[in-house]
């Protein structure tokens, strides 16, 4: 419960950033992805600038944690241990670019959004989910169906 | 059809700011509960089927998100701006792509682009790379392609 109530508190915090920043804005992340406005020079690189600021943050305060032995609320930390490069890691994200690209909205701004109570956000987030929950059901089902037939006989 | 969206100021200090803010957020999401602070991840797993317990804390996590900008509005009275150009097909159909897309590469913006690229992990460099191009490529169509 505890943890819960921080974690809105933590939430909080990203969220004001991405206001703060500008991202929850769909028109300066477009601006910012619009190279080819630098020769008018209506480009908008302000989102290097979070980037920056974020990972600088993120790099210093991840040193500090992780040498740690563990998290205040969980028993360990939870980190990604996939090291190779698959088709996955470059088609996801190349989908993920031109949807953010045909609109401006990241999941994190597009859920910022809701708190604007435009109309368009809640359409976007809703499609966001659905797609979320494909992807989602897409990849672990291989391994839902193996629980019911073993792909292959002999393994166990 | 060359549309050019709305003209938005440069501004390098409230965006480093907000920067920081983020990777403030980042740090302790790590510190207390020991996970990544990925939004496409936390909100993913809000859907079924559920593999853990941490319904909660995501939930709480995402209500944050939604929360900041009325907390905004309660201190200054007024809501930021925000410009959303986008009619109702393309909306559903970037929201579908963004959510399909994030979930299939492991990661958006939050967790590829800052926790993934400050952890120095190559498979988040390739990810954040990817999507900036595909991005840069899309709006450079819709608005220069004509």
């Amino acid at each position: 419960m505890m943890a819960a109530f921080l974690q809105f508190g933590i939430g909080l915090v990203f969220g004001l950033g991405l206001v703060a920043s500008g991202m929850s804005n769909p028109a300066k992340v477009l601006n910012f992805l619009d190279f080819g406005a630098i020769p008018a020079g209506t480009w908008d690189p302000s989102l290097a600038f979070v980037m920056a600021g974020a990972v600088v943050v993120t790099y210093v305060g991840f040193r500090a944690v992780l040498s740690r032995s563990r998290p205040i609320f969980a028993e360990r930390f939870f980190l990604p241990t996939k090291r190779e490069l698959d088709l996955r890691i470059v088609v996801g994200p190349a989908i993920f670019g031109i949807g953010w690209g045909l609109v401006g909205f990241c999941p994190g701004p597009a859920f910022t959004a809701l708190g604007f109570g435009s109309r368009a956000a809640f359409i976007f987030v809703a499609a966001m989910l659905l797609g979320m929950g494909l992807a989602r059901l897409l990849s672990i089902l291989p391994r839902l169906s193996r629980l019911v037939a073993p792909a292959d006989p002999l393994e166990t | 059809m060359a549309h050019t969206g709305a003209v938005t100021a440069f501004t390098p200090v409230a965006s480093l700011i907000g920067g920081v803010l983020i990777g403030l957020s980042a740090v302790m999401l790590m510190a207390l509960t020991g996970r990544i602070a990925g939004v496409s991840g936390i909100a993913a797993r809000l859907l079924p089927p559920y593999e853990d317990k941490e319904f909660a804390g995501r939930f709480a996590f995402v209500a944050g998100l939604v929360a900041a900008p009325l907390l905004v509005l309660f201190a200054r009275g007024e809501l930021p701006e925000q410009t959303i150009a986008a009619g109702l097909p393309l909306l559903v159909i970037a929201g579908f792509l963004v959510g399909f897309g994030s979930v299939w590469g492991s990661g958006c913006t939050s967790g590829h682009g800052v926790c993934g690229v400050a952890r120095l992990s190559i498979r988040s460099m390739v990810a954040t790379m990817t999507f900036m191009v595909t991005g840069a490529a899309t709006v450079f169509v819709m608005r220069h392609w004509s």
